[in-house]
């Protein structure tokens, strides 16, 4: 199967700051893509230049097999995305934003199929409010549904979970993948969050300073090492009383008011929730922690 | 895909306040005219007449009527519309670009180029809406508070005199030529406001450049006189007056429909479309190449 995107030998400088160099990389059909870099990796530079936002020095862009700028419109016809913070007209409402961008894309969908777009992100209540007094939340949901509107065959997400609070990432990290299995799309998302990507992406991209640095199958770019582990329990004071009581208390190495933290091997962690559960512990969730400065430094091999 | 852009920035302007306060501000200036002309209305006709009495046989009591109540109304609103237009335009863009939306719009499959128009379209009507709205106000506002009667317009040392039929096409023709010239000050702040992350630069930088050339113009110096102020687009902006000075016969009667120098509107009309589609190109051109950062 072809690929979705298909990126090669792309750069881009501003004045003397080169933002990406060289950058090649594909994406292929119904897969959660993870763009992850540092602030300033040039992250944002990339999508830019995938939805002819900023003009690339060299390289070349396919996406639906088609070259980009040449078939700029067909492929924006079939793109949506967020990029950045979901800046909307502040003086219309969650609806009259919608309805606006929908045309934009040459659509013209019915109150009801909008109201439904609205429902999906959680906003249909809030449709005729403007969008003034709403959340950074509820912004970033609404700037998803503006994305979605023309039922996009790729989505663009750079930064998505920026801003948000612990429930917000949840709802949104929901929401990207019910995108890929429920509707089948190809979804990029872009983050400096290791964890997020870790959590959702099927494949992904790891840029520094405009280069790439690795890319390929989560799963197999994350090793099984010994990595921090964050857990999450009803009853969080006997949960660490369990653990230090039994053959897991060296691995506990710290307990926060909101969470314990662990150290373990990654495939460690199903034994390690087995027992817990088999002991009584209530738990809530549990998952590996990576620090994406170390990840690039192992990467690196410094 | 043009007209649903067009009336996506037409549903824009018109849900935003700051649309309205120019016709809140024309409102008053025209009312207050209005007022001050029925209160002193004839002291105001003696200031004009009183340095021209010796050489003409003034009618001062034909003159003040609605035609001539709106020419006066023109006269002191007209210099002033540049700042109310560019609130809207010079916006367009830059207000776009501070927002965050322009990257959305422009990931839109819509040409960079097909925004620039709607959106100079939609300002275009916004300014035909104005105009007609200062049309209604100081035109048939006027003539209901002060009747019709002759219409007396002074040039300098000439004192023209049009008869109340022969009056209407000219408002007509003078509010179309306003509306021309004033779609120069909107391309103008379109174009400037591509180059622009913020709102008020552009308005401002408008605002300036007009004022700049309007100093200019009115600095009656042989250096400015012979060289910059025939091209400069301030100049040509006031050619809606061409269409109130009428040609008279020998015997000084006015000919009835005539324009004493229609060549001078003609040249002015077409120095300012050549003016709006400089700016415009400029806007194209530019935001066409811009790279969308903010």
């Amino acid at each position: 199967m072809p690929p979705i995107i298909k990126v090669t030998g792309l750069s881009k400088k501003f004045r003397d700051i080169i933002a990406v160099d060289d950058l090649s990389f594909s994406v292929p059909e119904n897969c959660i893509y993870g763009f992850l870099g540092q602030n300033g990796a040039g992250k944002s530079t990339t999508i830019r230049m995938l939805l002819t936002l900023v003009k690339p020095d060299s390289g070349e862009i396919e996406i639906f097999g088609k070259k980009l700028p040449e078939a700029r419109t067909e492929v924006l016809q079939q793109t949506g995305a967020l990029i950045e913070k979901p800046d909307l007209y502040k003086y219309l409402t969650a609806y009259e934003n919608l309805k606006l961008f929908a045309r934009l894309s040459g659509i013209k969908p019915g109150r009801r199929e909008l109201l439904a777009q609205l429902e999906h992100v959680g906003l249909a209540d809030r449709a005729n409010d403007p969008i003034n007094g709403f959340s950074q939340g509820m912004k970033q949901r609404l700037g998803i549904a503006v994305a979605l509107v023309n039922d996009p065959q790729l989505v663009i997400l750079d930064e998505p979970v920026n801003g948000l609070d612990p429930q917000g990432i949840a709802d949104i990290r929901n929401l990207v993948l019910r995108l890929k299995t429920e509707w089948k799309k190809t979804i990029v998302i872009s983050s400096h969050l290791l964890n997020e990507i870790e959590l959702i992406a099927d494949r992904m991209l790891i840029i520094n300073k405009g280069k790439k640095v690795v890319e390929g199958k989560v799963a197999e770019l994350l090793s099984p090492e010994t990595q921090q582990v964050e857990l999450i329990t009803t009853n969080l004071q006997k949960t660490a009383e369990l653990i230090r009581a039994g053959e897991w208390a060296p691995h506990l190495t710290e307990t926060q008011a909101d969470k314990l933290l662990l150290n373990m091997r990654r495939d460690s962690i199903p034994a390690f929730t087995t027992a817990m559960a088999e002991q009584g512990a209530e738990i809530i969730s549990i998952r590996p922690r990576h620090n994406l400065e170390d990840y690039f430094l192992k990467l690196t091999g410094h | 895909m043009f007209f649903q852009l067009l009336r996506i920035e037409l549903f824009k302007i018109f849900k935003r306040p700051r649309t309205f306060i120019a016709f809140g501000a024309v409102a008053v200036i025209v009312f207050l005219v209005q007022f001050a002309l029925k209160t002193n209305g004839a002291e105001f006709v003696e200031l004009f007449v009183s340095s021209q009495e010796d050489t003409f046989e003034i009618p001062k009591d034909k003159m003040l009527n609605g035609f001539f109540v709106c020419v006066t109304i023109l006269h002191t609103i007209l210099i002033h519309v540049p700042l109310l237009v560019a609130l809207i335009s010079g916006d367009m863009i830059s207000g776009e670009s501070a927002g965050g939306t322009l990257r959305i719009l422009c990931a839109k499959p819509v040409k960079r180029s097909t925004i620039i128009l709607s959106k100079f379209s939609a300002s275009v009507i916004y300014l035909a809406l104005l105009l007609i709205w200062m049309a209604l106000l100081s035109l048939v506002v006027s003539i209901l508070i002060f009747g019709t009667n002759d219409l007396f317009v002074f040039k300098a040392t000439s004192l023209y005199q049009m008869e109340a039929g022969d009056v209407w096409w000219r408002f007509f023709m003078g509010f179309v030529f306003a509306t021309l010239a004033l779609t120069v000050v909107i391309a103008l702040s379109l174009m400037l406001s591509t180059f622009s992350e913020n709102s008020i630069g552009p308005i401002v930088a408008t605002v300036c450049i007009v004022i700049v050339f309007t100093i200019v113009q009115q600095l009656e110096v042989p250096v400015f006189r012979e060289t910059v102020t025939p091209w400069l687009f301030t100049t040509h902006m006031l050619g809606w007056k061409g269409f109130f000075y009428i040609n008279a016969t020998a015997e000084g009667k006015s000919i009835w429909g005539s324009i004493e120098n229609p060549g001078s509107i003609v040249k002015s009309a077409v120095i300012l479309c050549g003016y709006i589609v400089l700016f415009l190109g400029l806007a194209i051109r530019h935001l066409n190449k811009k790279d969308i950062l903010s």
